[in-house]
């Protein structure tokens, strides 16, 4: 069963060549990591599976919804598709708690008190139930992304789009972030992760694609393999200067 | 100044209720339609944005006298009947609406665009975005700006005089013609002015302060 698939997608900013004929099915409950040099399209990439980006041409079918189709409407995609951003984007004018039960209430159309409850059994799961009526400015970078992770699980999203979540932290805060979202990969959670983490690659992912100008150049489910064995030579110089500064 | 301000207190205080009067229904009125066109200046789709721009371009640079002018003269002419006071009101509350449209837009926009991109994949649409997540925020940036333009509309509002809107500077004149102490009356009418400017501009850096600080 396919949750996302790309058919000869391209996407263009006017005259640049953002995405060439992409092609990438992703199954339901698979975790596809995605790496790549920067500028490599892998975040624009990522950013059209729930519409912030358009495609210009070919096939996107997200969840069952045909998204090069202008009809389709985008929100009812963005409602079962999370997104988590490099730098959170938590609603700064709501409390911890307010920014997780925003979209149940507003979208779901869930009941407040429910909403709550529930919000504050994920704030436990990713282990911030003490800081719900803070607001965001209050927390550090690694709590703001996993009030963000918490936001976008509150949706009960059948898939979960990562783009950089720890590349804006500190090192020592990114852990406590992989933990929780290898938590969430083993209950079966749909996941595409953009990121620098080559361990969280190696240790969650069933699969990885290298990305370089545009086009996806590999893509293995031996992610193993493909760390020690890169085909592609793009691969092979992005691998050993990751791996040897 | 004071023997003018008691021998025609009545006529100014007839004139200061005029004068607040239509300030605060420009006020009230000018915000409504200031926001909907700041809204319409960023709308997502072409020609609304053209109409918005259009509408606070035109309007904008005009001088507030001659769309005043044109409600007491003009409109009267073809349309409906209309006295000095809703003219007058009527032209203040269409001039200041357009800049209150590019401040309120300005303030949108110095919302971070992740704010939006966040509440869109959060599930909500455009308009739940907008009325809970941007709108909240950028008005807390704009209240400064705003407070100005506040102060401004009363201060404008002295366009009625020109178009027998009864306000405070209509009084003046009528005082200064009958008395001749131009000195003086304009000095009592200034006082007066004051009297409604000061508060707001104490009030409005108090909710600065406040609204900075939650």
């Amino acid at each position: 069963m396919s949750m996302i698939e790309f058919h000869d997608v391209e996407k263009y900013y006017g005259k640049f060549h953002a995405l060439k004929n992409i092609n990438l099915t992703i199954d339901r409950g698979e975790v596809v990591t995605i790496i790549g040099p920067s500028g490599s399209g892998k975040s624009t990439l990522l950013r059209t599976i729930n519409g912030l980006e358009l495609i210009t041409s070919g096939q996107l079918i997200v969840n069952d919804y045909d998204l090069a189709d202008r009809k389709t409407d985008m929100n009812k995609i963005r409602k079962n598709v999370g997104m988590v951003f490099q730098h959170f984007n938590l609603y700064a004018n709501k409390t911890v708690l307010e920014n997780i039960t925003l979209g149940p209430t507003l979208v779901l159309k869930a009941d407040k008190a429910q909403a709550e409850k529930e919000a504050m059994a994920l704030l436990d799961m990713v282990g911030l139930a003490d800081q719900a009526p803070k607001f965001p400015a209050a927390l550090s970078g690694g709590q703001k992304q996993r009030v963000a992770i918490a936001r976008s699980l509150a949706m009960k999203p059948r898939a979960i789009l990562f783009d950089e979540p720890t590349s804006a932290l500190d090192p020592e805060m990114i852990g406590d972030v992989l933990d929780v979202m290898q938590k969430i990969a083993k209950q079966g959670m749909t996941m595409v992760v953009v990121t620098h983490e080559m361990g969280f690659a190696k240790r969650v992912g069933d699969r990885i694609v290298f990305m370089a100008d545009g086009q996806i150049l590999e893509d293995a489910t031996d992610v193993k393999g493909f760390f020690d064995h890169p085909k592609e030579p793009r691969a092979q110089e992005f691998i050993s200067k990751i791996l040897n500064h | 100044m004071f023997k003018i301000m008691f021998s025609n207190w009545d006529a100014l205080l007839s004139g200061l209720g005029y004068t607040l009067l239509a300030s605060v229904i420009a006020l009230i009125a000018s915000l409504i339609i200031g926001t909907a066109f700041a809204l319409m200046e960023i709308s997502l789709h072409k020609w609304v944005r053209v109409i918005g721009k259009a509408y606070v371009e035109f309007i904008r640079n005009i001088p507030l006298l001659v769309i005043a002018m044109a409600f007491y003269v003009i409109v009267p002419q073809f349309i409906m009947q209309m006295d000095g006071f809703t003219a007058g009101t009527i032209g203040l509350t269409i001039y200041t609406s357009a800049f209150i449209a590019e401040t309120v837009r300005a303030g949108i926009q110095s919302v971070p665009n992740g704010q939006m991109e966040g509440a869109r994949s959060n599930g909500l649409s455009y308009m739940q975005a907008m009325t809970h997540v941007v709108f909240p925020q950028a008005i807390k940036l704009v209240i400064p700006p705003l407070g100005n333009q506040f102060i401004n509309l009363v201060k404008n509002s002295s366009v009625l005089a020109f178009v027998a809107g009864f306000d405070l500077m209509y009084q003046g004149k009528l005082i200064a013609n009958a008395t001749f102490n131009t000195f003086d009356t304009y000095l009592a009418v200034g006082v007066l002015y004051l009297v409604i400017t000061m508060p707001m501009s104490y009030a409005m850096r108090y909710l600065e302060k406040r609204w900075h600080t939650a």
